[in-house]
């Protein structure tokens, strides 16, 4: 296959980037899309140039260490697909693709196709979690959970953290994101002690970092690599709204 | 060096009870007078730092990735061992011991063991609180699948996401102690270095991968969490990241690495398809609990799986091996893979793949069944290959997935350098020359929320520790060794890239030191190992600088461990004259070409002690006792 990439380059944070053109003659369709930007990174070493900074590690779409906007779509044309799982069998001989890196204010770009997104840890950390010590865990069989409950808090933990909502979104909000881990916790019985703090304290910090809020595009939910359903973002707002009830008393 | 395991003494199922007791404790308002450093944050180094940062310690926390979540324990599918019993099918405690014992080949030492089947049943309890999904059953109580090697089924799961969950656990957890203010995370930082001030892991050299910044880091003491070294293969199941460089750097310092060869090559990837391959694909063990694995019986047999009827295949497994079928540990299966391949019996384009078949079981249990334990592998197989299994049989061939040797440790997970804790996949305790499936993220999860916690106490309460002067002498002369090596990387301009280099090597590995390994050829292997090296001094070429964001700098530096590591390898395989678990000496073999071992002289583990760059290393032996389980052939006829 013949391909010709258009790559955002920026040399860091507060350098202008440009589109830099490459050109491909020998693509092979099984290679996945970061298997050609290795490549062309391998050519661009060679030559003395600098190589295309990426994210990525385990290739298996699981990490959620890489996602560009590949002609203007998050992780690729390939629904459910991660950059790296996606293969060049998706694409046509003769191509041209446009990469460019995540873009929010949330998600600062460090260098070409590479962003900070420790904005998510911070969610996290604001109470994305069922507080247990080591140690003082009941039988984990004593408290049943219903199939359906624990099928659907999985759905939701099956995020990957990857920002592809973020990026997709118009407003580049990070609800699905939140929504997701505070479904996760919510819906099980273990997640009940802090269910109310934990989805105001999320809420204000995704607020604080900058992220916007959720018109109901659904883009976030056709970019998420595992296909989270935007019914938690519902599921966020009514949670979040009777939180604040409970708060004003 | 000395190799005082601190078994403690007393029966088996008392040991750790009895040490628990024994250990020296910290008083509460004493341990946050103490400073841990933790390398690595998947499920091992994750869940050990936010332990001890609950239990009151300062806990520094380093990982080059940009999130702790992205740990390379994610990845892992298929499931988590445990001696619940739930299925009243005849588990228990030393069962579980007795069945990594024996799927290890007698390698591994009975005490640990024990230990982390015992604790098996507090990870369960401990994830499932913290709302971990694993599956469950209409009543609400949790499911349990069966693995390789194991006649029970005891594997709790999520999916084919089971690394996943338990590691966004362990992940909150530690989030809650950075909430907390007990640990300072530190992303997109490589631990470059160790830092030893008399005698003692006193602190660490990290380079900021986004700055450059070199600068070195104190505590009382240092846990290496930093995974397993199969990227020495170059293509291996393992995350792009994985490295050896942290227990590398230890190593050179002193620790003990032992049993180097005990590499794990899991039978079920997906074959490489090309040149332009940069890592395999695992398909999770757990599809040949309904999977069937098969090759044609005639040679060279081209037609698609689903065209090649019944009577023309060789289900050769559940021939060779009637009680366990396709349940038989991974060596087994891989090796049995292999010889069918070498045969000519593989199948797919490049003749290195056996089928694995569902049609049986989508016929039995309904295609939906069978979505629901695998769906999630099945996509990403179609995804990889652009074949649906749900139609055509899979193709799988073995590949590098896991690392039983690395760095020694005793009882309390210390190495041989005090103060230096090393847990995880990084050390080389549990699963003695093979692991059987599904124990990794037990172990991992075993050392760093029971037993990592409590040993280090132990290491604080009984050492006086004599404040380390950021200036101090050693910590200036390993920091300018780091810059000083990192600078030489950085001048590489020959014409090689250093991934040309890194995969010669993997195929030379893989060829001279991977499924099978003969004296003939480790030595020729030995012999051209030296030359790769200076190969990739004189002619590896590197861009950039060593200020911001340089992936082929953090990269060269990787390699050039991976070089020296591959020769300790190749030398510890040559050194052990018999064959056992993943270590297959063609020159020892039974008649019906399974493994043999030589009890009476190889029952010990192997520990190898730096010497010097330019020095032989020196082999010590720990002698393993065996007083619980009977050393016999393993057999799963």
């Amino acid at each position: 296959m013949r391909i010709t990439l258009h790559v955002w380059r920026q040399a860091g944070p507060d350098a202008p980037g440009a589109f830099e053109r490459y050109d491909h003659d020998d693509v092979s369709p099984d290679m996945s899309f970061l298997e050609l930007l290795d490549v062309l990174n391998e050519g661009l070493i060679e030559a003395g140039r600098d190589p295309i900074a990426f994210d990525h590690d385990c290739r298996e779409g699981i990490c959620g260490s890489c996602g560009v906007m590949i002609d203007g779509e998050a992780h690729g044309p390939h629904r459910g697909t991660a950059t790296c799982q996606l293969h060049m069998r998706s694409f046509e001989d003769g191509d041209e693709i446009w990469v460019e890196p995540w873009r929010a204010r949330a998600f600062p770009v460090m260098k070409d196709l590479v962003v900070d997104r420790t904005a998510f840890d911070r969610i996290i950390e604001a109470g994305g979690y069922i507080s247990v010590r080591t140690g003082s865990a009941p039988e984990a069989n004593a408290t049943p959970v219903p199939k359906p409950d624990a099928d659907r808090a999985l759905e939701a933990a099956t995020c990957i953290g990857c920002g592809a909502c973020v990026a997709a979104c118009p407003n580049a909000s990070a609800m699905l994101f939140t929504a997701a881990k505070v479904a996760h916790l919510n819906l099980l019985p273990q997640g009940q002690p802090e269910r109310w703090s934990r989805v105001l304290d999320m809420v204000e910090r995704m607020d604080a970092e900058g992220f916007g809020n959720c018109t109901n595009h659904g883009a976030c939910e056709i970019a998420c690599p595992k296909e989270i359903s935007i019914d938690f973002i519902a599921w966020l707002n009514r949670d979040y709204l009777r939180a604040r009830r409970r708060r004003s008393g | 060096m000395k190799l005082d395991a601190r078994i403690p003494a007393g029966p088996l199922a008392q040991k750790w009870a009895r040490h628990q007791f024994e250990m020296k404790l910290v008083n509460p308002a004493n341990k946050r007078k103490h400073r841990v450093i933790v390398v690595g944050t998947g499920l091992a180094g994750g869940s050990a730092a936010a332990t001890l940062a609950e239990l009151g310690y300062e806990v520094e926390s380093f990982f080059f990735h940009d999130s702790p979540r992205r740990a390379h324990s994610i990845a892992a599918q298929g499931g988590i061992n445990a001696a619940k019993d739930y299925q009243n099918d005849g588990d228990s405690v030393f069962r579980l011991f007795h069945d990594t014992i024996k799927g290890g080949d007698f390698r591994a030492r009975e005490a640990n063991v024990y230990r982390l089947a015992e604790v098996s049943l507090n990870i369960i309890d401990q994830a499932v609180a913290q709302g971990v999904p694993f599956a469950r059953e209409y009543g609400g109580h949790l499911a349990n699948r069966s693995f390789g090697g194991a006649q029970v089924s005891r594997t709790f799961y999520a999916r084919g996401q089971t690394g996943q969950q338990l590691l966004l656990g362990v992940y909150q957890a530690l989030e809650r102690q950075v909430r907390a203010g007990k640990v300072r995370t530190h992303q997109r930082h490589e631990m470059l270095d160790l830092i030893v001030v008399d005698g003692r892991a006193r602190g660490i050299v990290t380079r900021n991968l986004v700055s450059g910044e070199v600068r070195s880091w104190l505590a009382d003491a240092v846990v290496l969490a930093t995974g397993g070294y199969s990227n020495v293969f170059y293509l291996s199941t393992n995350a792009m990241k994985c490295n050896a460089t942290a227990i590398w750097r230890a190593y050179r310092r002193g620790a003990g690495f032992a049993n180097p060869c005990f590499t794990q090559i899991h039978p079920t990837a997906i074959p490489e398809s090309g040149e332009h391959q940069s890592k395999l694909t695992l398909m999770s063990e757990s599809l040949r609990n309904d999977g069937r694995i098969w090759v044609p019986k005639t040679k060279g047999d081209g037609r698609p799986g689903n065209q090649i009827p019944e009577q023309e295949r060789d289900y050769y497994l559940e021939r060779m091996y009637p009680a366990f079928g396709n349940l038989v540990p991974r060596d087994l299966a891989s090796r049995r893979a292999k010889d069918m391949c070498d045969a000519g019996h593989g199948v797919g384009r490049t003749g290195r793949g056996v089928f694995l078949d569902f049609s049986g079981a989508i016929e039995r249990l309904g295609r939906e069944a069978v979505e629901e334990r695998y769906g999630n592998l099945f996509e990403m197989y179609e995804r990889i290959t652009g074949e649906n299994p749900y139609r055509v049989p899979m193709r799988i061939y073995p590949a590098p997935h896991y690392t039983m040797g690395g760095l020694w440790v005793d009882y309390n997970l210390m190495s041989t350098l005090p103060g230096l804790h090393v847990i995880g996949e990084a050390n080389f305790s549990d699963h003695g020359a093979n692991r059987l499936g599904a124990s990794a993220l037990m172990q991992g999860l075993a050392d760093g929320y029971f037993v990592l916690p409590l040993t280090i106490g132990d290491y604080v309460a009984r050492t006086r520790l004599a404040p380390v002067a950021d200036d101090h002498p050693e910590v200036r002369a390993v920091e300018t060794g780091v810059r000083e090596r990192l600078t030489r990387l950085a001048s590489l301009n020959g014409s090689r890239t250093v991934d040309s280099i890194h995969r010669e090597l993997g195929r030379l590995l893989w060829d001279k030191c991977g499924m099978s390994r003969s004296a003939d050829g480790l030595r020729e292997a030995l012999e051209r190992l030296p030359e790769l090296e200076r190969e990739f001094w004189e002619n590896g070429k590197v861009v950039g600088s060593g200020t911001g964001i340089n992936e082929p700098l953090e990269r060269a530096g990787r390699v050039a461990d991976f070089l020296e590591l591959g020769e300790l390898m190749c030398r510890d395989a040559l050194a052990r004259e018999e064959s056992c678990g993943a270590h297959f000496r063609e020159e020892h073999q039974t008649p019906e070409g399974e493994a043999k071992r030589d009890d009476r002289r190889y029952t010990h583990v192997s520990v190898w002690e730096f010497e010097g760059p330019d020095t032989e290393p020196v082999e010590h032996r720990e002698p393993l006792e065996f007083e619980d389980v009977s050393l016999s052939q393993r057999s799963y006829k």
